[in-house]
């Protein structure tokens, strides 16, 4: 690379970078600097006085405890949901050629159309009817809707760009469709599932409104924080953002390495 | 080892049809190559016989049993892929012990199957490499062993060196022909290069528009084709066809007299380009020199004799030139007569 080429490129790295950790970097301050240190400008790189106080103060209200485990039970509803029904539906969409097809492709989009708000009400009632209203895994449901569509599309591209001859293969040298899909495709597929998969994960943990919707005391974390820190000192909502952001961080980290393709491939 | 009978297959694709009632024995241990242009129907046939499509009409029977309506996995084939189809997740050894793993055979026979069919391609020291850090012919290498080490009955190849650079393409195609000698496997080999089905097969199947236009041994193809298609398909450069008009069984041309089959009428002489000396203006066929091509083994003269395009290896550095009038003189004994307005081959009697 030339030196231009390179500073271009470093700049670049660091822009992305700074567009992630910033943010993070301003909730961890408030978060762990206590009350001064959410007003003190300018900001210090480390938190002078780093302090749990803050957080321990507010896992110590009451509920956030079992908000979080709601809101942890609705995520993986979600995502179960969204990939095993999505990941099935993206594989028909990429292999088979049914009538319809460009038809069943815009009909997921279009589920999206929908805004949640009008959606919000029956909802409400047919939960209570079904006896889901107030449970997480009812607000899991609503965000399984979210989410579906982008799991079947992305995993029909994703099945797609594996080359067909890659099952064809497998089947010749012995393998049942099943097999086939589990020793070659998925293997290869693998890291963009689970890329959808931490989608819709945090689709469902940001989600607000059909939260806020749809329970009154078994509140996933975001709904519970919206009521409960609208009244708190600015420090205890920079805690409540920390936490909030941390599982997703820690997940995504968990995940990573399925992240980045492990093996290129190889063919075409 | 097995015989593969292929009764009467028919394919449609809606209201077109690929394939046209198809009717082949292969015997066991033949090398037979369906050659033909792209849309012949080539692949079709292949991927029929493999049950990855599946025919219209007719049967696949392959060592005496009925495979018509067998899926693919119970049909005991090995196939190569023309993009290899290496499995990107696997290593070397995993890859050509698929098969192997996938009938339960226990893991010594796997080592020692596996062995021989590496050696054999000459991949034991990539074992443990992944396909993406081979190369194209590597991985053709890969692919191939993969469909031996199940010592299958019957091997299926789906023009397997097309994606390969020429120099590799000549030196696979000497070592696959090798191979495949000591493996005594039956193979149908799927190709559009001629020089490929030439070199690699027992016998050649020449398709074209979803009929086997004609089968037989490639010298047989070469010199004897049986329409004006399988002439000017196998061979580089094509075939001539000149029409001539026969008088009393015989074609009267300067200082020749070449026996006809029929008794008059018109006709098709076909005659391959090396068949023809040039000789002195005046005497055989008139013919005005367009182009002279030095090939290094041979010139490659191309011009006209009245309105026919005529193409003629003449001896290397024999110094025609364009633009001057030779006669040609054919060689009685490789003349092929057609049928002008069927395009097939009139018996010499």
């Amino acid at each position: 690379m030339s030196g231009l080429k390179r500073t271009v490129f470093w700049t670049g790295v660091a822009a992305l970078c700074a567009w992630v950790l910033v943010p993070i970097w301003l909730i961890g301050l408030g978060a762990f600097g206590g009350r001064t240190g959410v007003f003190r400008w300018p900001k210090s790189l480390w938190p002078g006085d780093a302090s749990l106080a803050a957080l321990q103060t507010f896992l110590a209200v009451e509920g956030v405890w079992p908000a979080m485990v709601n809101s942890i039970i609705a995520a993986l509803t979600c995502m179960a949901l969204s990939i095993g029904l999505g990941a099935p539906a993206g594989y028909a969409l990429a292999r088979f050629s049914f009538r319809g097809q460009n038809t069943y492709r815009l009909l997921i989009l279009l589920t999206r159309a929908f805004p949640l708000a009008i959606l919000a009400l029956p909802l409400t009632v047919a939960f209570i009817r079904i006896g889901l209203y107030d449970t997480a895994f009812g607000v899991g449901l609503v965000h399984t809707a979210l989410a579906l569509p982008f799991a079947a599309l992305v995993s029909a591209s994703l099945f797609q760009a594996i080359p067909r001859e890659l099952e064809e293969a497998a089947w010749v040298f012995g393998c049942s469709r099943w097999q086939a899909f589990r020793k070659v495709v998925l293997p290869l597929a693998l890291p963009g599932i689970a890329a959808a998969a931490i989608f819709a994960f945090v689709i469902s943990w940001n989600e607000v409104f059909a939260a806020s919707v749809l329970s009154v005391k078994n509140r996933t974390l975001t709904a519970y924080l919206l009521t409960v820190l609208a009244e708190s000192p600015l420090h205890f909502r920079f805690a409540g953002g920390f936490l909030l952001i941390l599982p997703s961080l820690a997940f995504i980290f968990a995940v990573r390495k399925y992240l980045f393709a492990m093996w290129g491939i190889a063919n075409r | 080892m097995a015989e593969i009978t292929i009764d009467g297959i028919a394919k449609s694709f809606g209201a077109t049809r690929a394939l046209e009632q198809i009717d082949l024995t292969v015997a066991d241990g033949e090398f037979v190559a369906l050659l033909g242009p792209s849309g012949c129907g080539k692949t079709t046939l292949l991927r029929i016989i493999a049950g990855l499509e599946s025919a219209t009409s007719g049967r696949i029977v392959i060592g005496g049993r009925d495979l018509t309506e067998v899926p693919t996995r119970r049909r005991g084939l090995a196939m190569v892929f023309q993009n290899y189809a290496v499995f990107p997740h696997m290593n070397v050894y995993e890859n050509v012990a698929f098969g192997l793993r996938m009938q339960g055979a226990d893991e010594a026979r796997i080592k020692a199957r596996v062995g021989k069919a590496t050696e054999l391609l000459h991949i034991t020291p990539y074992l443990d490499r992944y396909p993406a850090k081979l190369s194209g012919g590597q991985r053709q290498r890969v692919a191939v062993a993969r469909a031996l080490a199940v010592e299958p009955p019957v091997l299926l190849m789906d023009e397997p060196l097309s994606n390969l650079d020429a120099l590799l393409r000549l030196e696979m195609r000497a070592e696959l022909k090798a191979v495949l000698r000591e493996a005594r496997t039956t193979t149908i080999y799927v190709t559009h290069d001629q020089t490929e089905a030439m070199g690699l097969a027992d016998r050649i199947a020449v398709m074209h528009g979803g009929r086997i236009e004609q089968i037989d041994r490639p010298t047989a193809v070469y010199e004897r084709p049986a329409t004006t298609f399988v002439g000017g398909f196998v061979g580089s450069p094509p075939m001539n066809f000149l029409p001539v008009t026969i008088a009393n069984s015989r074609l009267e041309l300067p200082g020749a007299s070449l026996p006809a089959p029929q008794a008059s009428g018109a006709l098709l002489m076909g005659i391959r380009a090396e068949d023809l000396t040039p000789v002195a203006d005046g005497e055989g066929l008139p013919f005005d020199i367009a182009v002279v091509e030095p090939l290094g083994a041979h010139d490659l003269v191309t011009g006209r004799s009245g309105q026919t395009l005529l193409r003629v290896a003449a001896p290397a550095g024999s110094g025609h030139k364009p633009g001057t009038r030779i006669g040609l003189k054919p060689d009685p004994k490789r003349l092929v007569w057609m049928d002008p307005a069927s395009g097939r081959a009139i018996q010499a009697q």
